[in-house]
């Protein structure tokens, strides 16, 4: 049967792990390759980095962060941000990354999705959606892009089906409203969502514990990304993992 | 195992790193092979891949290695075949109907599960070996698969896996290896699969 999953994700600007709350007021949180290793060691079952620099020159550093943490790490990798077109995919992909994560550009300019599976297959594409609710529709969240802010005005659920279509294997969620906060992640956005995709959902903003993860996999989600509950080392991807367990959850331990 | 160069055959633009990355950690160099020579003379081959049958086969069949790498195996040279590595070894897949494979099996790759199975499968799934087998052990894998092979082939060592119905998770027979997962992408698990094939390779290798 297959296992849960449970995904560290690492925000790198320069190099270092940053962690923020709602996208901004970053801190430093770590050397990635360390961390990457760390994780690894605690029985995480992927890594996933995403490049939040905001300049074209951080971008060519986090080529150089994806193949020192390949180096040493036996785990599948996913690396988004920043990632405009097929041949940034094919740099990253040749770093080591087994997956790209695609976000903004993809709003911008949506064939790019196709234009990554068909080179390099649907299942190295994972489309990243920032999910703010509506403020004018209850009910209703619209993607946000450039780091939340700017509101689309674009359906969520419309477009994770869209870029499905279009050729995204994976869709890697993020609440804009609970990210970095604690509180749980958006368990109403999760069901929406999953009930609108057949590819696997990727739970992400505003875990702090293994209560929060078991009840995003009962909301739809395939698997759960975390942060900073993992990089302020409040608790362990094992631990977290020995929890899910005993609340009925199957995870490789 | 230090010293020891890996043949990777270029199957398409991803994947490439992580297996490479995975054999260095075990001391091994390694380089693209290109042409069909390369495929018959590297000591250690792997055929790796992600993405569709027709694009993975297109890739092999520009580069004019079908037979060469057919005749290898069938040969019994050392050689890893990953993912759909393994399912091009088949004869045709579901996935790419019209499509001819490498043919080292008369098998056709079949679409998993049924009505409502989520696809691909991503993630970590058993493997469940069978104690007489040489280098496969039971565990857990990293799988990253739309599709698969439901029966071992004749003459084949195989562990199984189950996703909405079983299918073959691994087969092997002396120094071939052919996995449907990723043991590049497997942790510990992987790692340890890798360095008994390159155990097993060595032994197979002419002095």
């Amino acid at each position: 049967m297959l296992t849960r999953r449970i995904i560290p994700c690492m925000d790198i600007r320069d190099g270092r792990i940053v962690k923020g709350v709602r996208f901004a007021d970053l801190r430093d949180a770590g050397d990635p390759v360390e961390r990457a290793r760390l994780y690894e060691e605690q029985g995480a079952d992927e890594i996933v980095i995403l490049d939040v620099s905001a300049t074209p020159e951080g971008r060519s550093a986090a080529v150089e962060t994806v193949a020192a943490v390949r180096e040493s790490l036996s785990l599948p990798l996913t690396v988004g941000g920043g990632v405009r077109t097929l041949s940034d995919a094919i740099r990253l992909l040749g770093a080591g990354a087994d997956k790209v994560g695609v976000n903004t550009a993809a709003v911008k300019r949506p064939e790019v999705i196709t234009e990554i599976a068909d080179r390099a297959g649907s299942q190295c594409v994972v489309l990243a959606i920032d999910a703010a609710r509506s403020v004018e529709t209850p009910g209703m969240w619209e993607v946000v892009t450039r780091s939340g802010s700017h509101r689309t005005g674009l359906d969520v659920c419309e477009w994770a089906r869209k870029g499905a279509q279009l050729g995204a294997g994976e869709i890697l969620l993020t609440s804009f409203d609970q990210d970095g906060v604690g509180n749980g992640y958006d368990l109403e956005l999760l069901g929406a969502v999953a009930g609108a995709v057949r590819v696997p959902v990727i739970a992400s903003g505003g875990a702090s514990s293994a209560k929060h993860m078991h009840a995003a996999l009962r909301a739809g989600a395939d698997a759960v990304l975390a942060a900073s509950i993992f990089h302020d080392g409040v608790t362990g991807v094992r631990d977290i993992k020995l929890a899910l367990r005993e609340m009925g959850q199957e995870v490789r331990l | 195992m230090s010293g020891t160069t890996i043949g990777i055959v270029r199957t398409g633009v991803a994947n490439t790193a992580s297996v490479a990355a995975a054999f260095k950690r075990l001391g091994c160099d390694w380089e693209f092979v290109e042409t069909a020579r390369g495929v018959e003379r590297a000591e250690l081959l792997v055929l790796p891949g992600v993405g569709s049958f027709a694009a993975g086969m297109e890739a092999i069949g520009a580069q004019d290695l079908t037979s060469a790498l057919r005749d290898r195996i069938a040969g019994g040279l050392p050689t890893l075949a990953i993912c759909l590595g393994l399912q091009l070894l088949c004869a045709t897949s579901e996935e790419s109907p019209g499509v001819r494979g490498i043919g080292v099996f008369a098998c056709e790759i079949e679409r998993l599960g049924g009505e409502g199975v989520m696809l691909p499968q991503f993630g970590w799934n058993r493997v469940d070996a069978g104690p007489a087998a040489p280098m496969l052990r039971s565990g857990y894998a990293y799988y990253a698969n739309s599709y698969g092979l439901r029966e071992t082939p004749t003459g084949w060592i195989s562990a199984t896996t189950d996703y909405c119905g079983p299918f073959i998770a691994a087969i092997e027979r002396g120094s071939v290896l052919a996995c449907q997962f990723h043991p590049e992408l497997s942790g510990a698990f992987g790692s340890s699969l890798l360095e008994r094939w390159l155990v097993r390779a060595r032994e197979a290798m002419p002095c």
